[in-house]
């Protein structure tokens, strides 16, 4: 199972969905403030992408060519009203956290991405890895940007302060800017760059 | 098999969308209950925390117990005002599940904003005839009573609302806030405790006259003079929540002058020659 374990680890780092593809930028700006849902937000991801691509892949001999698009939408959106429906009856906090969030997760690139790029053309258990890996990989960056926005931004993780309150009598202050969107953009960008500078022979290809 | 015809097409996105259909009603009728207790609960415990009880809800185990056990012991009576001061109608039992608590504030926001947008004042009396306006007593530990009062706006991106605890002398005890919509970090704010702890003490009303509490950018603000810090980078939120409560306090100013004066408010009168 050599080859299970590529498309597995891949996606994380060396093909990451955000990093290296570009995709799913818009909701990685949104979520990133705090730490809390951006962990919420990768995980719902990760079972969205990894789910639908396996049912996408289970059925893919049957779906009718000229409607695949509409087909994967209706297969995303169904379990993304699951999972939404779930965190509510289940962890109404975390559900009301990710407010209009959820919903958006049926527009996140990544998703249709992978399908359309896997899903379609594989057996259900690989794509069903390939959709959990890239989820993480989603997930990855989310963690790393919101635990610099939420520690430089608001001072704390996970709500809880870290940054002692002496620092702030010395004259430290939060950097709001950190709060903003455009931070996210910034951060994001850092880190392609640093993955770049050490993945420079993909390039070359 | 061709599936590449178009009533196989056809017949595929019919049966594809029938499944998924059925998939989706089955799941939301089988967690309605979990939700609508999830939704319940979390009122109850609004209510409570805004004047500081059930303040170990986040963590005990099971917390719709703890809340609903806490909410019968402190909540005394729900009541449905109208816009004169006056009780429409009073409840003693069961408070979880009576009409003053089902009260939409969502509705009554409407009707206020209906009244702010006609100038017929025959028409503004009317239409604030329907309002509904919920009041929750709660007997403290300590033997003093809070009157906790509801509050709908509408934030930056969607609704916020607020539960406020008054207290007999007119002055606030505590204040919750919540939203749907607001951007963590910035409108998001406004649950924390630290925004919230600046509304305590500050007076709501006094010589029967409300008194309104003002946002000051800038964190200067100057607590005596019932000012309260705005959220650094949420103005429009902070903003959202001042209009709130004058809005919703102005209503309920009639209340709150029988509750400070120490005149018990009253029902309303059985036949009211008004609506004759």
């Amino acid at each position: 199972m050599a080859m299970d374990k590529k498309i597995f680890t891949t996606p994380i780092i060396k093909a990451n969905p955000i990093t290296v593809l570009v995709l799913g930028i818009c909701s990685a700006l949104a979520v990133t403030v705090k730490l809390e849902p951006a962990i919420v937000m990768g995980i719902s991801v990760t079972l969205v992408t990894g789910l639908s691509s396996f049912l996408i892949s289970l059925i893919r001999k049957t779906i009718p060519n000229r409607i695949r698009i509409i087909v994967q939408l209706v297969v995303v959106a169904m379990f993304v009203i699951l999972i939404s429906e779930f965190l509510k009856a289940y962890v109404y906090d975390v559900s009301k956290q990710l407010s209009v969030y959820v919903g958006l997760i049926i527009t996140n690139c990544i998703i249709m991405g992978r399908i359309e790029a896997f899903g379609l053309t594989e057996k259900p258990l690989p794509s069903l890895v390939d959709g959990l890996a890239n989820g993480l990989g989603y997930g990855l960056i989310l963690v790393i940007v919101a635990f610099f926005r939420e520690l430089i931004g608001s001072g704390t993780i996970f709500g809880a302060q870290i940054i002692p309150q002496s620092w702030y009598e010395a004259g430290y202050m939060n950097n709001g800017l950190f709060i903003m969107p455009p931070m996210a953009l910034i951060l994001i960008g850092c880190l392609i760059w640093i993955q770049r500078s050490y993945q420079k022979d993909d390039d070359k290809k | 098999m061709d599936t590449n015809k178009n009533t196989y097409t056809v017949f595929y996105t019919i049966a594809l969308v029938a499944i998924v259909a059925t998939i989706l009603a089955v799941v939301s009728m089988g967690l309605k209950n979990r939700q609508q207790t999830n939704i319940k609960v979390e009122k109850q415990m609004n209510i409570l925390n805004c004047a500081g009880l059930a303040a170990d809800a986040k963590t005990v185990s099971d917390r719709n117990k703890y809340v609903q056990d806490e909410f019968d012991k402190y909540i005394a009576e729900a009541q449905i005002v109208n816009n004169e001061g006056e009780i429409v109608e009073s409840f003693t039992d069961k408070i979880g599940d009576c009409d003053a608590f089902r009260v939409a504030a969502a509705d009554q926001y409407d009707i206020m904003r209906k009244i702010d947008g006609t100038q017929d004042q025959a028409a503004k009396e009317a239409l604030a005839k329907d309002l509904k306006l919920p009041v929750f007593i709660c007997n403290n530990p300590d033997g003093s009573k809070n009157y906790i009062l509801s509050g709908y706006g509408s934030g930056l991106w969607g609704p916020i609302w607020t539960y406020i605890a008054v207290k007999e002398d007119g002055k606030i005890a505590g204040a919750l806030f919540d939203h749907s919509s607001e951007t963590p970090g910035l409108g998001g704010e406004i649950v924390t405790g630290k925004f919230r702890s600046q509304f305590t003490d500050k007076v709501i009303l006094e010589n029967g006259e409300i008194i309104p509490i003002t946002v000051v950018k800038g964190g200067n603000a100057n607590a005596k003079a019932n000012e309260i810090n705005a959220i650094s980078g949420a103005t429009i939120t902070s903003k959202a929540v001042q209009t709130m409560i004058s809005n919703w306090m102005n209503y309920y100013k009639p209340y709150l002058q029988k509750i400070v004066s120490g005149a018990a408010p009253e029902p309303v009168a059985e036949e009211n020659p008004k609506t004759e």
